[in-house]
């Protein structure tokens, strides 16, 4: 049986491109799951692909001492969804860098919900977005400690820059601790391109777009850092961005 | 080289330079000094066109052409370099990716063509030991997490970098101990010591001009340059103070 179609009371989806769902939820209704064994290692790039509307709904289960990393561009010229709902056994850890890159009416969304069901474990999402036009970009970061959980370590990152003044972005965290040794932070922030950067960058020979260009990819870049194979993700990134702006 | 006519300019509407006039030649190097307010950094973000540096009268002429009609990057291909009195700091982007890509845009609009990746390290490196400075420094982002002084000298490899034909230097001795002031200061002579290059260097002291002589000083004050000499003014200027020999 297909779970019911969503409507935009409900928090996930507040922000959601309903329209754009409808025709597609059939095949969605129920995420994929992945499972992390306990020890293991997970690296995954999340790219866009060609389609207009591109939803993908991941519940991700981390064992015990065991790692999960994702990366993301989201970048669709309609309608772009990602959402994964994380379970963190003792010691696991979760880490989500992602962008979302959009341009036009495009709305490009990230949704994640992680809990912390064991001590120890920990979890880092870092947002960046980039959005032209009239785009919307969102975040909406649940996390969840277990009463128990303690001394989980919890951390959201989220930074957007408005290239016009149509662009939007939303950022929510939602935090719903029941233990009481813990850490959990966040952090967000919406602007424009700094006017005193592109200047430098001009100073010294780029033209507006290239100055633009380059802060532009400065502010994504640096999301693949820590990535055990940044060249397929930061390639997909630049690519987003070359398409935007 | 530089001519500039009866300058005037705001900021955000209020009036900065009034009336400044002043020539360089090639070969040249001419030190402006002057109290804070006095609009010396105004006078380098104006030649190098900053946004909201507004030109209300006057004219400004650079190698024959109209400076005040060329965009700020096209000033930089032309061969004009500002160094910031606070170098901007760019996260994300790497001093060799920044400096890589923007001598090639200059080339590129000078139709020479793009330095290779090996010529532009080899370059980057032979400026950075010469300014006594960690090259490893230049795969950092851009000035973040530099100390005052290694911003100083990151201007510096740039300006050796870039070669320009004429540098605007924003108080480069500002926060600069006395090492680096000296290696800064070699540097300066080394780079733009040259019959076809010229300098204007904006100090509030004596101490970098002992390094680098300066052909020409000028005092500005309330917008327009008050009084004119050879390198001995600036040595009335640290004795006597502006207000006493601007009289």
């Amino acid at each position: 049986m297909t779970a019911p179609f969503p409507t935009r009371r409900q928090e996930a989806w507040r922000y959601a491109d309903l329209d754009a769902l409808q025709p597609v939820w059939e095949q969605l209704a129920e995420p994929l799951t992945l499972t992390v064994a306990a020890g293991g290692k997970l690296e995954q790039c999340w790219v866009p692909s060609e389609e207009d509307v591109q939803v993908r709904r991941v519940q991700l289960s981390v064992g015990r001492a065991a790692t999960a990393r994702i990366l993301v561009v989201n970048s669709a010229l309609i309608y772009g969804r990602i959402e994964v709902q994380v379970s963190l056994a003792e010691d696991a850890q979760f880490e989500l860098f992602a962008t979302n890159i959009g341009k036009a009416n495009s709305t490009n969304e990230i949704v994640t919900t992680v809990t912390h069901s064991g001590e120890r474990s920990r979890s880092l999402q870092v947002v960046r977005s980039v959005l032209n036009g009239q785009a919307t970009g969102s975040y909406i970061g649940r996390v969840e400690v277990a009463r128990g959980a303690q001394q989980s370590d919890a951390e959201q990152s989220v930074k957007s820059l408005l290239l016009e003044r149509g662009a939007s972005a939303n950022c929510k965290p939602e935090l719903e601790i029941f233990a009481d040794d813990v850490r959990c932070a966040h952090g967000a922030a919406v602007g424009e391109l700094d006017p005193l950067q592109l200047f430098y960058a001009q100073s010294r020979g780029l033209d507006p777009a290239g100055a633009r260009a380059i802060l532009l990819e400065g502010f994504v870049m640096g999301l693949w850092d820590r990535a055990d194979d940044p060249e397929t993700i930061a390639n997909a990134a630049r690519a987003a961005l070359r398409r935007v702006v | 080289m530089l001519d500039i006519r009866d300058l005037h300019a705001s900021v955000a509407g209020r009036p900065i330079l009034d009336g400044l006039s002043l020539t360089v030649a090639p070969g040249e190097i001419h030190a402006i000094m002057g109290p804070n307010g006095a609009g010396k950094s105004t006078l380098g973000y104006v030649l190098a066109g900053r946004p909201g540096y507004e030109v209300t009268a006057g004219e400004v002429r650079f190698k024959g052409q109209d400076l005040l009609a060329l965009e700020p990057h096209e000033r930089a291909a032309a061969g004009l370099f500002l160094g910031f009195q606070y170098p901007v700091e760019i996260p994300g982007v790497s001093y060799l990716q920044f400096l890589r890509e923007s001598l090639n845009a200059q080339r590129r609009a000078r139709g020479e063509q793009d330095l290779s990746g090996s010529d532009f390290i080899k370059l980057a490196r032979s400026e950075a030991a010469l300014l006594g400075m960690d090259v490893e420094l230049l795969k950092r982002p851009v000035n973040v997490g530099f100390s005052g002084g290694e911003k100083k000298r990151a201007e510096m490899v740039q300006m050796g970098i870039m070669a320009p034909a004429f540098a605007i230097l924003d108080e480069t001795d500002s926060g600069l101990d006395i090492d680096a002031l000296r290696s800064v200061g070699d540097g300066i002579n080394r780079i733009m010591r040259s019959p076809e290059r010229a300098v204007l260097l904006i100090t509030h002291y004596q101490r970098l001009l002992d390094y680098v002589e300066p052909d020409h000083v000028h005092v500005l004050q309330g917008g327009r340059i008050v009084r004119s000499g050879g390198a001995d003014l600036a040595r009335t200027l640290e004795r006597e103070g502006y207000a006493e020999a601007a009289a």
